[in-house]
């Protein structure tokens, strides 16, 4: 309609008019939308994060872990995960699936003069295939030093600078391990890590030869993982390790079990609720922001209205009628509002810019965030400016007309 | 009450019974203050035929803009009827009403009532816009009726850059621009110096010569000399009313 046209051009020409009092109204929207949009770009960025760290970590590996049986107690009966329950795996399934089962201590390592304390993990050969962990220098070890319980050490990729000395010189020399000579075979390439696994600071060493000769005899794991072939597999794997521990640990399939088999997506379904219950909480508070924004607008329509009782009177005269009126203003305040919308969302890709560049932490504007935004700022603008526009377009013309 | 009269709101738009434009019955405006009833207009009954030229007179107070109001459907009356063109007004809904003030009636205030940051087209194309004409339609209208009051050269010029008389002339052009059947005036001379009033009343009385109906409240005599008929309030009520001699040709 030919209205329409005028109606959007009067707003605007009102907002152009009283310009810098709109801007300053528009701030308080423009602050709501650019904070609910930060807020929401930290919590997905995070998401994100660990959502490219479990990719990394591998999304077809299962992780077999002892207890965890929820009425369990720790000491109590609650069998161990051991050696035997890997070879069992090994022997049953290890045809389809890759396994290595992990045993892990907080050892000092001392080389030349050099001293530090890493996590070292006894293991199979399997395990670095089955985490594609690659080598920078030298080689993995293998099953026959696995057999011979032999004392050498794979590094992950920060040991050597823990140790003061470059990665390819280590290689072929002797390191102590809780004070045992071990001889560096490996160096590996960085791999990255997630915030409940750090490889690169890592000490590889045979399996046996961390449970006889380094941790006292310990046969206790920590864990076993089993690689599927392709993620789609990870049920039937889930299935096919089930049956062949409880087996092990003569558990019917009725009874509770005294492992449990996690998958990465299940770390990072946990994390994302976390998240997204603190993302809701501080874009919660971000949007009370927007709210008052909102009533910021309210107030300086209810002003615009007064100010323009003679205008309203005179376009009665002239035969606007209510609804023509009513739109006017609130379209005024819509204008005001998405105006700020956009500026805020422009605001809000601004400073989840800058967190990133300042602190280095990964923040994502979703899409979705930026849609919510927007129709937030415009339902705000609808909600504040329809009692104005109201109290506007009911105004009597004679009345308006003589308003002093 | 009815007898004779009934068939009147039968009529659509266009001049009612006879090229009557106006007929009112007992049209009263009563305004209560607390305690106080004052009463504006007490039962006026009249009629204003098509292409009259009526001169509303009457001391301050005795109800002429409140009985312009009524009749340019600005106010509602407080009891009584009124037929605009033969259609009963004083029942109909607030967004007829606006319809009407519209398309049937124009008016001139005395405070000429313009918009201050509005050029003088956009001023005058502004009951088009409400009429839902399309823009060069509005302009080619707009532009015409301000080439009538003189003001070709003032088009882009808003109400603040410009004189009394010129303001009060765009007024005019924002209340014909409709084709209206009915000008209402109150007072439009009353801010005014009396060689603009002059000026203004000259433009009234050649748009009444090519047929406009108006109805003009003014205080002073000669300009009310100048229209066909003259009508003098008192006290809300009409005290006389007769035709100018000589005017009528
Ligand atoms: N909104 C109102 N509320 C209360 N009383 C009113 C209102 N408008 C007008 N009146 C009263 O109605 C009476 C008529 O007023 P009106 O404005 O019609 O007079 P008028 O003839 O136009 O006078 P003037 O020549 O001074 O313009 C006056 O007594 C006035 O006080
Ligand atoms: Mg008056």
């Amino acid at each position: 309609m030919f209205i329409l046209r005028e109606i959007v051009m009067v707003a605007m020409g009102s907002i152009r008019a009283n310009a810098l009092r709109s801007g300053l109204t528009t701030l308080g929207i423009v602050i709501g939308t650019a904070a609910v949009i930060t807020m929401v770009a930290l919590g997905e960025g995070a998401q994100r994060r660990v959502q490219e760290q479990i990719e990394n970590m591998g999304t077809n590996i299962l992780t077999v872990r002892p207890g965890q049986g929820m009425f369990r107690g720790v000491a109590s009966g609650s069998r161990r995960l051991e050696e035997d329950d890997a070879l069992a795996l090994r022997d049953q399934i290890g045809g389809v699936y890759q396994i290595a089962p992990e045993i892990e201590s907080r050892l000092q390592v001392t080389y030349s003069r050099s001293n530090s304390s890493n996590s070292v993990v006894g293991t199979w050969p399997s395990f670095f295939d089955l985490h594609s962990h690659e080598l920078a220098y030298g080689r993995h070890f293998d099953e026959g030093e696995v057999q011979g319980r032999r004392r050498v050490a794979v590094l992950g990729s920060n040991v050597p600078d823990d140790l003061e000395t470059p990665g390819g010189l280590l290689v072929g020399r002797t390191i102590q391990i809780r004070g045992i000579p071990f001889e560096v075979i490996g160096v590996l390439k960085e791999k990255g890590g997630a915030m409940w696994m750090q490889p690169d600071d890592q000490i590889f060493i045979p399996l046996s030869t961390a449970m006889y000769r380094v941790m006292g005899g310990r046969d206790r794991l920590r864990s076993i993982y089993v690689a599927a072939p392709s993620p789609d597999e990870l049920d039937p794997a889930w299935a096919e390790i089930d049956r062949v521990i409880r087996r092990e640990h003569r558990i019917l399939p009725t009874e509770e079990a005294d492992f449990s088999i996690q998958q990465s997506s299940d770390i990072l379904e946990t994390f994302n609720e976390t998240t997204q219950t603190f993302t809701l909480l501080l874009a919660g508070i971000a949007g009370v922001s927007l709210l008052v924004g909102g009533i910021g607008i309210m107030n300086i329509m209810l002003v615009s209205v007064t100010e323009r009782t003679r205008e309203i009177g005179v376009r009665k005269a002239l035969g606007a009628t209510r609804k023509t009126i009513l739109f006017q203003f609130l379209i005024e305040a819509l204008v005001l509002c998405v105006l700020g919308g956009i500026l805020g969302v422009a605001g809000g890709f601004g400073s989840a810019e800058l967190i990133t560049n300042l602190f280095g932490t990964q923040t994502a504007v979703a899409p979705e965030a930026v849609a919510v935004a927007l129709g937030f700022s415009a339902a705000i603008g609808l909600f504040f400016g329809i009692w104005p526009a109201r109290r506007a377009s009911v105004l009597d013309p004679i009345d308006a007309l003589r308003y002093e | 009450m009815r007898n004779g009269k009934s068939g009147r709101d039968m009529h659509g738009s266009g001049t009612g019974v006879n090229g009557v434009v106006i007929h009112t019955e007992g049209l009263r405006k009563y305004y209560i203050l607390g305690a106080e009833t004052v009463r504006a207009v007490r039962g006026v009954d009249m009629e204003v035929a098509r292409g009259e030229f009526v001169a509303i007179m009457g001391p301050s107070g005795s109800g002429k803009s409140t009985f312009m109001n009524l009749i340019g459907c600005l106010d509602t009356p407080t009891a009584g009827d009124y037929w605009l063109n033969g259609r009963k007004v004083s029942e109909l809904s607030d967004d007829q009403l606006a319809r009407v003030r519209n398309r049937d009636i124009g008016f001139v205030f005395q405070t000429f009532n313009l918009l201050p940051r509005a050029s003088s087209l956009h001023n005058v194309e502004l009951p088009l816009i409400y009429a839902g004409l399309p823009s060069k339609e509005r302009r080619r209208r707009a532009e015409e009726k301000l080439e009538l009051v003189g003001l070709g050269d003032r088009m882009d010029h808003k109400p603040p850059e410009l004189s009394g008389g010129q303001r009060q002339r765009v007024a005019i052009a924002r209340a014909l621009v409709n084709d209206p059947a009915l000008l209402l005036a109150d007072e439009p001379t009353g801010n005014l110096d009396s060689v603009t009033s002059r000026e203004i009343v000259d433009i009234l009385i050649e748009l009444n010569r090519i047929g406009q109906t108006i109805i003009l409240v003014t205080h002073e005599a000669d300009i009310a000399a100048a229209a066909s008929r003259q009508i003098h309030l008192s006290d809300g009520l009409v005290e006389r009313d007769f035709m100018n001699e000589g005017m009528k040709n």
